[in-house]
């Protein structure tokens, strides 16, 4: 037999582990829609438009087979990768060594230095004098308009820095003891100790140059350089999507088939990547927010 | 400082960096105070005083924008907060550790999504054509509602869609505040009788009002950010009334129509206040939670 508390404690537990299951039906719902979208076959959706549920072999893989036949999808898609594996590569070449400087106690200058990134940081001119600095600098239809003006995020720099502060300066001392000038300490003791850290703010960088849109739009007129997720824009709120992939009345796909596959194609590479990465994601969040 | 020759070595690009991308726009924002002349550049341009301050103060569009970017930061602040809050706890009072993981794993992944495929989810639920949500409608014999282009509708898109995306991301800051608080604390008040609504309101709830002070003040500091990359995918003609915010408006003034100097008054404009804000909020974080934002 139960006691009262007991009872009203698994009450409780029912309670919120209900309210659990609402929240991640209400999470999962519209993401089994685009799901189910991607994989109407035509005949069904001229029928009676997108079914709640269909069996995987009612499935029609026609509009993934249509993009993925497409060049201008698979050129968008090179495009996207390539600007995520550089932009990530210049961004951490360029964090590290900030990182190491403000976590360098001794360092003369070091204040003058915070001072100049944060006040960045608080401060936004504003959209036209960086769109000016771009034009004027003739990086219009070049790909480093996209990686360079964001290449450096102070809330990454911060993250780090507090990393780095983390490891014990004996060690680092040691080094020194040894001969080892800085830039063998950071090579060294530093970059082989910080690999979770290199991982998570690797990965921020790598999110925010996968998932960017605006810039492209602002800097590349030239459709051959255009990344994934702008002609996803371009697919998404075209009145047809003839004007961007190849379809017409005989295709065999309908058009909220191929908008549907082409948001789940976009999305896949952080699906398959993202339960690996969120235990750091989530790490790497909290360090920012301790920090003094 | 030639012990440490090797950092500055390393740092130099970084610091030229910052030099290039954050301070020549810095120095180009002067541009508000000039009517810009394509041909003079920016050094040569005419100056103007607050000439296009003024324009933009005077403007039709000067109190529409304010109202819908406080409108999208407020309710972001005001409906988004308590629902993550609501998540953090129910994640904290449940004893089904791997259902949790499970949960939180779920509820952290729309934050990692863009919001250009945020808008191909919608479209997917709100479309008049196919969307499940007008499915329903339909089912139910109403008629289709064109949410993304309805004013009436258009704002609950907007916030509505924001607090799906960010919610389970944000309650990683709640969570682990509650999962800071003493056990003691929750087993003294069982032993005095306290029931778990109690133990919540009494322990739960006080215990994170640091973090959610902190929160608050932050966004406060930000709350002329209305969500540009929200908006600049979500919004269209139909809807600029309620959809249109500072930022997007600069856009289309600066970049479209080749208002420089308008576009960069109201830019600086923006930057000037949220600045002030900021330095603001740190000052009253710092002093009530004892702690700054940075």
């Amino acid at each position: 037999m139960l006691g009262t508390k007991q009872r009203s404690d698994l009450g409780f537990q029912l309670f919120v582990n209900g309210l659990l299951v609402i929240v991640l039906i209400l999470i999962a719902l519209p993401l089994w829609r685009v799901l189910m979208t991607s994989f109407t076959p035509i005949a069904t959706f001229t029928k009676e438009g997108v079914p709640f549920f269909m069996w995987p072999w009612e499935w029609s893989v026609a509009a993934y087979n249509q993009l993925l036949g497409q060049p201008s999808f698979l050129r968008a898609t090179l495009n996207s990768v390539v600007i995520a594996i550089s932009g990530t590569a210049l961004s951490l070449l360029l964090t590290v060594p900030l990182a190491y400087a403000l976590s360098t106690r001794t360092l003369p200058g070091r204040n003058l230095i915070t001072t100049l990134i944060l006040f960045t940081f608080l401060f936004h001119p504003g959209l036209v004098p960086n769109y000016l600095l771009v034009t004027k600098l003739g990086l219009q239809d070049n790909l480093l308009a996209i990686i360079l003006p964001p290449a450096v995020s102070v809330y990454n720099t911060i993250v780090m820095k507090a990393f780095f502060d983390g490891i014990p300066e004996e060690i680092k001392e040691a080094a020194r003891m040894d001969g080892a000038n800085d830039l063998q300490v950071l090579w060294k003791i530093v970059l082989p100790l910080s690999v979770p850290i290199l991982l998570t703010i690797g990965m921020f960088y790598a999110v925010y140059f996968w998932n960017e849109f605006f810039t492209p739009i602002l800097y590349l007129n030239d459709a051959k350089l255009q990344p994934l997720p702008v002609l996803l824009r371009n697919i998404l709120s075209s009145a047809s999507v003839s004007e961007y992939v190849e379809y017409d009345a005989y295709s065999a796909s309908s058009s909220d088939s191929i908008r549907a596959a082409s948001v789940l194609l976009t999305m896949l590479p952080m699906l398959v990547v993202y339960p690996w990465i969120q235990r750091y994601f989530t790490k790497g969040t909290l360090v920012g927010a301790v920090k003094e | 400082m030639w012990k440490h020759r090797w950092i500055y070595l390393l740092v130099t690009p970084t610091l030229l960096y910052y030099l290039i991308f954050k301070y020549i726009p810095l120095y180009n924002a002067q541009l508000a105070f000039k009517d810009f002349k394509p041909l003079l550049g920016v050094e040569g341009s005419p100056w103007v005083g607050f000439r296009f301050f003024e324009t933009f103060f005077n403007s039709f569009y000067f109190s529409q924008l304010i109202t819908n970017t406080l409108f999208f930061s407020g309710a972001r602040l005001v409906l988004g907060m308590p629902v993550a809050i609501m998540l953090a706890l129910a994640l904290y009072e449940t004893r089904a550790m791997f259902f949790r993981q499970f949960v939180q794993t779920a509820t952290y992944l729309p934050h990692f999504l863009s919001w250009v495929i945020m808008f191909g989810i919608l479209l997917m639920l709100l479309s008049p054509g196919s969307g499940l949500i007008n499915d329903v409608i339909k089912s139910l014999g109403g008629t289709p509602i064109a949410f993304l282009t309805s004013p009436d509708w258009f704002r609950w898109v907007v916030i509505g869609s924001d607090i799906w995306k960010e919610t389970g991301w944000s309650t990683i800051l709640y969570l682990a505040a509650l999962l800071s608080i003493s056990p003691e604390l929750y087993e003294a008040a069982a032993v005095d009788g306290a029931s778990r609504l109690q133990r919540i309101w009494h322990i739960s709830l006080p215990g994170i009002l640091n973090v959610v002070v902190l929160v608050t003040l932050l966004r406060l500091g930000n709350i002329l950010e209305g969500g540009f990359n929200q908006l600049f995918v979500l919004y269209s003609l139909p809807v600029y009334s309620v959809g249109d915010i500072i930022d997007t408006w600069v856009y289309r003034q600066g970049i479209l129509e080749f208002q420089f100097s308008l576009a960069t008054a109201v830019g600086l404009f923006k930057g000037v206040i949220g600045l002030v804000l900021i330095l603001v909020s740190n000052n009253i974080a710092k002093r009530l939670a004892g702690r700054g934002l940075y």
